[in-house]
């Protein structure tokens, strides 16, 4: 279980997480809405400390850490933690020099220093899993956005994480390009992966969705479960909201 | 045989000879430690704290802002009132050193900060220290992208080696030198040793020329290709 509690996060005096509290059940899929600007990034990165929260507490399973403003945080711990997670990013950012294989056997091998043979072995099992099998030795350069995302899927999972961290995984790709990324997360979502994604895309949210969290000026307005927050939504900024995402989408 | 290719013909050999042992091994030296100097200038002026990039700046404003074979004659005449003798090659070496790694290190600065700051997220996002992102993730796309402007740093080199010929170290331009002293004849032996300095940077573009071609078998950055 994925347990954030009083996350403050501020660039300068740009104070863009307001004491952020939230549990992201396990073998659930948790969905992060909210205007752009809202801070859904910058909430995703504090799970994973790419950025680091001036004060509150991050917690994965038995991992724990509390930031407090001049607190020192060691190094070991933040990489500890981040471990626990894998990161599926906006603009994909696979690694441009290593073919779409050593993309996902990249950190088995670096990180977790697995034998090159049975590293290769479980990104292939990945790339199956998301599709890509054909394109394992292609450069990430020759790969479509959607096959690029797909590869990017398969390489945060690669370690095993607790909880798959999603920043708009289908809001850089063409709608139909989107679908074969969706079709990807909606697997994973029925195999019981843990996520936590934040997006605009409501087909997404809606199909995969099991609960959904409702961010605005980096506030929680509204957390519960999908069919609630979009149906019956309580609050009158989440019921514009979604109004408006209903409105994209018929488009 | 006319009196001028007989003359070459003769001068051949030593003049490659002090291409192998001198202009060679100098070029190739100290590129190779210059290419560590500027390494780890450029980390310290990207990575280290505030004193640190002073001094590592302040070295790179004098190396760039003096002339070499000024540097190098500060270095070998220069040393010895202060109680350090050097001989002429060590000398050299230490120069030309110094000078690739204040030119390499602001060429491997750019190439560093000029990969997408989403590469060090990803590799973090994996588990990656930052030792394992600089040199698994950072340093293979810089490093491409430094092909270029090192290759011609390298290549300038091979010709400025010719300037420690001013402070007696015996490589291929000093060797012409000794060869007109005796013969007279500086117009062959200058367009001699010319055409070997041609040859060999004729033979390092090329294969400047391939490793670029090989580099760029995975295509540009994602940016570019979505
Ligand atoms: N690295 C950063 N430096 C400064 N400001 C940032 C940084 N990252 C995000 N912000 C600011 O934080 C706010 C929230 O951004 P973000 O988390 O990206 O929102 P969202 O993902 O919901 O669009 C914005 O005002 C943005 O400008
Ligand atoms: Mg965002």
């Amino acid at each position: 279980m994925i347990t954030l509690e009083h996350i403050h996060k501020s660039f300068q005096d740009n104070h863009v997480l307001k004491g952020v509290s939230l549990v992201v059940p396990e073998g659930g899929v948790t969905a992060l809405i909210g205007a752009s600007g809202s801070g859904k990034s910058t909430l995703l990165r504090c799970v994973n400390l790419l950025e680091v929260p001036q004060s509150g507490r991050v917690r994965i399973d038995d991992a724990v850490i509390d930031f407090s403003p001049g607190g020192k945080v060691p190094r070991n711990a933040i990489l500890a933690l981040r471990r626990k997670t894998g990161m599926v990013f906006q603009n994909f950012q696979l690694f441009p020099h290593l073919t779409a294989l050593e993309n996902v056997m990249e950190s088995l091998v670096t990180v977790l220093k697995w034998p090159q043979e049975k590293a290769r072995a479980r990104a292939m099992e990945l790339l199956e899993k998301v599709g890509m099998v054909a394109k394992a030795d292609a450069w990430p350069a020759n790969l479509s956005g959607g096959q690029q995302q797909r590869v990017a899927i398969a390489r945060a999972l690669a370690p095993t994480p607790k909880v798959l961290l999603c920043d708009e995984p289908t809001s850089a790709l063409d709608p139909q390009l989107a679908v074969e990324v969706v079709e990807v997360l909606a697997q994973l979502a029925r195999e019981g992966t843990t996520m936590l994604m934040a997006t605009h895309d409501l087909r997404l949210a809606a199909t995969i969705a099991s609960n959904v969290v409702f961010l605005d000026s980096g506030d929680i307005v509204e957390a519960g479960p999908a069919r609630q927050v979009f149906g019956a939504p309580a609050d009158e900024r989440t019921k514009r909201f979604v109004s408006t995402l209903t409105a994209q989408t018929t488009l | 045989m006319p009196q001028w290719l007989s003359l070459m013909i003769e001068s051949l050999p030593s003049l490659l000879w002090a291409c192998m042992v001198f202009t060679v091994p100098l070029t190739l030296l100290s590129f190779a430690l210059g290419l560590g100097v500027g390494f780890v200038v450029a980390l310290t002026r990207l990575f280290a704290p505030g004193p640190l990039v002073m001094l590592v700046r302040f070295y790179v404003w004098i190396i760039r802002g003096t002339p070499l074979l000024v540097q190098l004659f500060l270095i070998f005449y220069g040393l010895p009132s202060v109680g350090i003798v050097l001989d002429a090659f060590p000398a050299a070496l230490i120069g030309f050193t110094l000078n690739v790694g204040a030119y390499t290190s602001e060429i491997i600065r750019a190439v560093l900060v000029s990969v997408p700051k989403g590469q060090w997220e990803a590799a973090y996002s994996i588990g990656m220290t930052w030792r394992q992102a600089m040199y698994r993730t950072i340093l293979p796309q810089a490093g491409r992208i430094a092909v270029p402007p090192l290759s011609n740093t390298f290549i300038s080199l091979v010709k400025d080696t010719s300037l420690a010929a001013a402070i007696t170290v015996p490589e291929l331009f000093r060797a012409g030198q000794r060869i007109v002293a005796t013969s007279y004849e500086p117009l062959i032996l200058y367009v001699e040793v010319a055409l070997i300095y041609l040859v060999v940077s004729s033979v390092l573009s090329s294969l400047q020329a391939r490793l670029e071609k090989r580099l760029s078998r995975y295509g540009g950055y994602i940016e570019a290709a979505s």
